[in-house]
């Protein structure tokens, strides 16, 4: 299985591409439209600002190609920063445009939490069938989704209220937390995007 | 609600994991990899792996010592030792550390944590402070513990925070590798003067003294000794900090 993953040179994918290797896939850095378009399974990582991360999405004009792939459900995982990309805005980025492939705006935690959030917490799986029974997985964010989008299944946690730990539609995936950084319970949610069973529409 | 961490530690020099005491007197402590898959499988909840080289041409297997870690590795991976510059902290990313940690240089050049920050982002900016107890307060010491440089623990943590750190490795130098527990009052009075997560280092000898630590308001514990010398596993210590009310992960 060959599993390629967006470098816009930002993000470090050391960790991604080892994640990958260790379920026996081939890995490539893409940083294209065409390979955007054509790739069987396409991570978008990213740490970084949204703003930062939506103009080197701008840069290399990537945003109708990663759009296109989203809307048509094409095996599609995005990961941290990448599931913040793929809303309309974020509290981060004032005026800074998402790739809007899902209705919602992130915002800051709220100050009765240290942010970012650094380390392990629970998510609890409500109904999206890549993470079955939940479990602990590795965070390091200061925004988050607090609503779930229509037609998502999702994954919530606890931090200064519920958020959102994970969206899935289909083939199409994006993790707030680090599933490469997971431990096992991470390496099983990848191995769950892999399979196309797995990952039945829910 | 997040968990409180355990975190191995790996000093490794030329390929392989060494310990000392007070960061002298350093011997053998088997193979990097090996500890890290190990540590991993055991619950760890990180690895930090720091490097202390004392030549250059030890310094030349870091970054291969990093990708076979990398390679068996599914936690995060924090690796310090020696950074002086961003150049430094990217060839260290690129290998697969997840963050960086600095020590020595941010102390003489306070610029180069702003500069992490704004290449890597504050997840990837770990600052590690090496401190020593005065009569009343706490010196930051560099280079190994040889360096005295007069600055107040508690003041530098609060001048790294707003230069953009993301996380501190405190470090008591008077407790490393004694086994007599972590430094109670620094652990308290840092966690006063910042909001950022502190993983505790320097004197552990039990899931007690980690559990001590954590209440004194550490979010991290952080380990070498213990677990190089298999006098207790990952596993064993974190299901002891959770029969004593401490929230982790047990895996």
């Amino acid at each position: 299985m060959e599993v390629n993953i967006l470098s816009t040179g930002v993000a470090n994918v050391a960790s991604v591409v080892a994640a990958f290797k260790r379920l026996n896939c081939k890995t490539k850095l893409i940083s294209d439209a065409h390979a955007v378009t054509e790739s069987p399974f396409l991570v978008l990582p990213g740490v970084g600002s949204f703003q930062s991360g939506m103009a080197s999405l701008v840069d290399k004009g990537l945003v109708d190609a990663l759009r296109v792939r989203i809307s048509d459900g094409r095996p599609t995982l995005a990961i941290c920063l990448g599931l913040q990309l793929l809303a309309e805005a974020s509290e981060e980025s004032p005026g800074v445009r998402g790739l809007s492939c899902i209705a919602s705006t992130l915002t800051a935690f709220p100050n009765t939490v240290a942010s970012p959030q650094f380390g392990w917490n629970w998510l609890s799986n409500e109904n999206a069938p890549v993470l079955g029974d939940g479990g602990y997985v590795y965070y390091a964010n200061s925004y988050r989704m607090t609503e779930c989008p229509d037609g998502w299944g999702s994954g919530w946690t606890e931090y200064g209220g519920p958020f959102v730990g994970c969206l899935q539609k289909g083939a199409v995936v994006a993790c707030q937390f680090h599933p490469e950084l997971s431990g096992e319970y991470g390496s099983t949610i990848l191995a769950n995007w892999l399979n196309d069973e797995r990952r039945a529409t829910c | 609600m997040l968990t409180s961490r355990v975190i191995p530690c790996l000093d490794v020099r030329n390929g392989r994991v060494v310990k000392g005491v007070q960061f002298q007197g350093l011997r053998d402590a088997g193979c990097p990899v090996e500890a890290a898959a190990r540590y991993a499988s055991e619950g760890a909840d990180e690895l930090v792996m720091l490097d202390v080289s004392a030549t250059l041409e030890e310094r030349g297997a870091t970054e291969d010592t990093i990708e076979r870690i990398r390679a068996v590795l599914d936690i995060p991976l924090t690796v310090g030792g020696g950074v002086k510059s961003v150049s430094d902290a990217r060839r260290l990313l690129n290998a697969g550390a997840d963050k960086v940690a600095v020590n020595s240089a941010a102390v003489l050049n306070p610029k180069l944590v702003t500069e992490l920050q704004c290449a890597f982002g504050r997840q990837c900016t770990v600052v590690a402070v090496d401190a020593v107890g005065r009569d009343g307060w706490w010196e930051v010491v560099t280079r190994s513990g040889t360096t005295a440089t007069g600055l107040d623990v508690i003041r530098w943590l609060s001048e790294v925070e707003s230069l953009g750190a993301g996380e501190i490795l405190l470090t008591s130098w008077d407790r490393d590798g004694t086994r007599d527990g972590y430094d109670g009052p620094l652990l308290a009075a840092a966690s006063e003067a910042t909001l950022l997560p502190i993983i505790a280092s320097g004197g552990a000898d039990s899931a007690t003294h980690m559990a001590d630590a954590l209440l004194a308001g550490a979010s991290a514990v952080l380990a070498a000794s213990i677990f190089h010398d298999g006098d207790a596993t990952v596993r064993q210590v974190k299901t002891d900090l959770s029969e004593k009310g401490i929230t982790v992960r047990l895996c």
